[in-house]
């Protein structure tokens, strides 16, 4: 047992344990890494239970009031929609990107590919906020206010309810996910990354694929209930 | 133990400025911050309990207005539940020991664990906000449309503050789970892991499954009540039974949060006083995991007079009383450890013994809960009351105590007295049944819960269990003042007073800094009291 100790005590003082980015509580660096991924990982379920509970209410609804999910469904602009998914689909091929040019220690291409993913990611905010507007234009908006001609009324605020809700939330997701990628960017442009140390890009690039994999959920769910009407 | 000086040097002497606290990132300061916090909401919680027993000392509504004791009990419910119960055994005990049993130098992710402190104090001053503002009258259920529509009190404050302090809970439990798997010492493997690290391991799968689940329900309540979104609206079609199981999805594991980590404490603490080896490790660890997985099937067992369709709520009962399963796997196995052990009759060992007596009856009370007929006469009455003190304060908090007073010793490197402990034990399980006995009988005759004025014919229960409640009020004041008197004048309890076996009893108390001062290396199973006990002799 002592020998053990010895020896171990030894591999931590010669190994990685000046490495900067080394915290003191880990011993080595791949220790710190798989830390951080297993926690990113757990973040990443806390959020699919998180809009979970807005999905639970859609799926309640949806089969109850077929008919108003339709008609909700319809006031989307499918158009606008379909873009920013395209729009969404591109950024997460960027983001691997960039994942990839860290860990090849590649700086400048990471922070070209970041800054492309964090333009892409604009993007679909500014067209969110244009469909927002319309909504608001509208008087589409939930509450007091709301006005709605069609046979199931109440039952579309419901819609409408839970589509700014999803949507809104993922947006808000996106904007934290751009405030990250400029903290990132800023580090990759410090040359701050190595193939030895690249974790905080890797976990960033998590994050922003979920964020993603939710509007793939989402875009169907919300823009595409009942189009086939819509053709006929 | 040879006598070389010991570093004197610890991790509450290394620093003393207000900013060493404020901003440490160690794990057992950081025990010691929730400590503070979580004791301030139990005084909190536990001066609305008293007003409420005051009141109900006469059947007349005479003391407060109905009003104010509809805001009387949701506060407490409110305090008790979010800011004592959920991280007592968990945020305060689990991390000041967690790091310090499985060998590591501190938790996963030591800033997180920080800010999940400041999460926490963020949502409780929101609360308090509420408190002093007018305080919140839903009850702690938030039921909708009366939450979100129809209530005149702060429940967009008090929602907000349980939103944020559910985060907290989430990152402990994120945190927690990382460390269990990343963090262990060279030769901790999983089967050598005390069970209160297998009990905590299983309170953060509960944390992360449910918690969210909340903190979304929560953000749907305030939408709704706040700008007129329709989620839970009945006059739009919204469905507020909807709200009860997203609510309760949560809310029946979060009886897990609260009682999974106090069950492994009572672990660690039998197999100590009975100087043996835990009976059925590996069933013990396993019906931690059991009882967190099927947790999350049971939770309609609340609406059972909401309306849900009869055969769901046949499913639902059944497996209400199939999780009842895992929690008497536990007993049985503790009841076996102790079977022939050398019973040590020391303080910690105490609340193991009111633990065991007021787990047993509110687990078995909760059976006649489970059963489908039998909850349409029990729904709503004090019977439904008594059943889940038995089981968050005769369970949970006797846990939580038997916890602390094993490991104050660590904790602070100090001894408080065996006597005055042993007494404040015996006042709270006396105190306490006479508190909560009544209520099952009271209940079970029909006097229905959250009303300030009762029938006649109840008051002689209803003041027997007013009376126990001083009893227990005392219980508790005693504990306070001998922990701070052995905190400042205690006897110094040296590295190991129990003679207790696990990691955090070989460092020194209290522990230093960095908890080791050589990386533990673990080459036998826990408790190895058996073996221990030969060699002392
Ligand atoms: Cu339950």
């Amino acid at each position: 047992m002592a020998d053990g100790l010895v020896a171990h005590v030894d591999s931590h003082e010669h190994g990685e344990a000046h490495h900067p980015d080394l915290q003191h509580h880990f011993e080595t660096l791949g220790q710190q890494h798989e830390a951080a991924t297993l926690g990113m990982w757990v973040f990443l379920v806390t959020e699919v239970m998180f809009f979970g509970g807005l999905l639970m209410a859609y799926l309640l609804y949806r089969v109850w009031y077929p008919e108003a999910w339709a008609e909700g469904s319809l006031e989307l602009d499918i158009v606008l929609g379909g873009f920013n998914t395209v729009v969404l689909i591109g950024s997460s091929l960027t983001m691997a990107l960039a994942v990839r040019a860290a860990q090849t220690g590649l700086p400048k291409a990471t922070v070209r590919w970041l800054l492309l993913t964090m333009a892409l990611g604009l993007t679909f905010l500014v067209v969110k906020f244009f469909e927002y507007k319309h909504k608001w234009d509208l008087n589409h908006i939930p509450g007091e206010n709301f006005t709605f001609e069609g046979p199931h009324a109440p039952q579309v605020e419901i819609f409408i309810s839970l589509y700014f809700a999803l949507t809104g939330l993922h947006a808000l997701h996106m904007v934290i996910g751009f405030g990250i990628l400029s903290v990132i960017t800023w580090m990759a442009h410090r040359k701050r990354f190595t193939p030895e140390w690249s974790t905080p890009v890797e976990l960033s690039g998590l994050y922003w694929h979920f964020v993603d994999i939710v509007w793939i959920f989402l875009f169907p769910l919300l823009y595409l209930v009942d189009r086939v009407h819509q053709l006929n | 133990m040879t006598t070389t000086v010991l570093p004197r040097v610890n991790y509450l002497n290394v620093k003393h400025t207000v900013a060493s606290w404020l901003l440490t990132k160690d794990h057992k300061r950081i025990g010691i911050m929730y400590l503070i916090v979580v004791s301030l909401a139990f005084l909190i919680g536990g001066i609305f309990a008293a007003l409420i027993r005051v009141e109900l000392t006469t059947p007349l509504g005479d003391l407060v207005s109905d009003d104010t004791y509809n805001k009387l009990f949701t506060m407490h419910g409110v305090a008790m539940v979010f800011f004592v119960l959920i991280p007592a055994v968990p945020a305060i005990l689990g991390n000041f020991a967690l790091p310090l049993m499985i060998g590591a130098k501190d938790v996963a992710f030591p800033k997180i664990n920080l800010l999940s402190w400041y999460i926490f104090v963020i949502g409780f001053l929101f609360t308090i906000a509420a408190g002093i503002l007018g305080g919140v009258d839903t009850g702690w259920t938030f039921y909708t449309p009366y939450s979100s529509v129809y209530s005149n009190s702060n429940v967009l404050l008090t929602g907000i503050g349980i939103f944020i302090a559910g985060f907290s809970s989430i990152l402990t439990g994120l945190n927690f789970m990382v460390t269990i798997h990343r963090m262990r010492a060279p030769g901790m493997t999983w089967f050598r892991l005390p069970l209160f690290i297998w009990a905590l391991y299983a309170t953060s799968l509960v944390q992360i499954l449910g918690t969210p689940v909340i903190a979304i329900t929560v953000l749907m309540l305030a939408v709704e009540r706040a700008l007129g979104f329709g989620f839970f609206d009945p006059r739009l079609g919204g469905d507020p039974v909807l709200f009860q199981h997203l609510f309760w999805f949560y809310s029946h594991p979060a009886v897990y949060i609260m009682i999974l980590p106090p069950m492994g404490a009572i672990s660690e603490v039998i197999a100590c006083f009975s100087r043996k080896s835990i009976f059925g490790y590996s069933f013990v660890a396993f019906s931690s995991l059991a009882i967190a997985v099927f947790g999350f099937l049971v939770w309609a067992h609340h609406l059972f007079v909401s309306g849900i369709s009869p055969y769901s709520a046949m499913v639902f009962s059944f497996l209400s009383f199939a999780v009842a399963i895992p929690s008497a796997i536990k007993t049985f196995n503790w009841t076996a450890t102790m079977y022939r052990g050398a019973i040590w009759w020391q303080a910690p060992m105490m609340w193991v013994f009111g633990f065991m007596g007021l787990f047993l009856i509110g687990g078995l009370t909760g059976l006649f809960l489970a059963a489908l007929g039998l909850d349409v006469h029990l729904h709503d009455t004090y019977f439904v009351v008594a059943h889940f003190h038995y089981i968050m304060v005769g369970g949970a908090i006797m846990g939580y105590f038997a916890g602390l007073h094993y490991w104050w010793p660590k904790m602070t490197g100090k001894m408080y007295s065996n006597s005055a402990a042993t007494l404040a034990a015996l006042l709270v399980f006396v105190g306490f049944n006479l508190t909560f006995f009544p209520q099952f009988i009271v209940g079970y005759l029909g006097m229905p819960r959250r009303y300030h004025a009762y029938a006649d014919e109840f008051q002689v229960l209803n003041v027997l269990s007013s009376a126990g409640a001083s009893i227990m009020g005392v219980g508790y004041t005693l504990i306070a003042c001998y922990l701070l008197y052995s905190f400042f004048k205690g006897k110094d309890a040296g590295p190991n007073p129990w003679r207790a076996v696990g990691l955090e009893w070989e460092t020194q108390s209290p522990p230093i800094p960095e908890n080791f001062t050589e990386q533990p290396i673990v080459t036998a199973a826990p408790y190895g009291y058996e073996t221990r006990e030969s060699n002392v002799g």
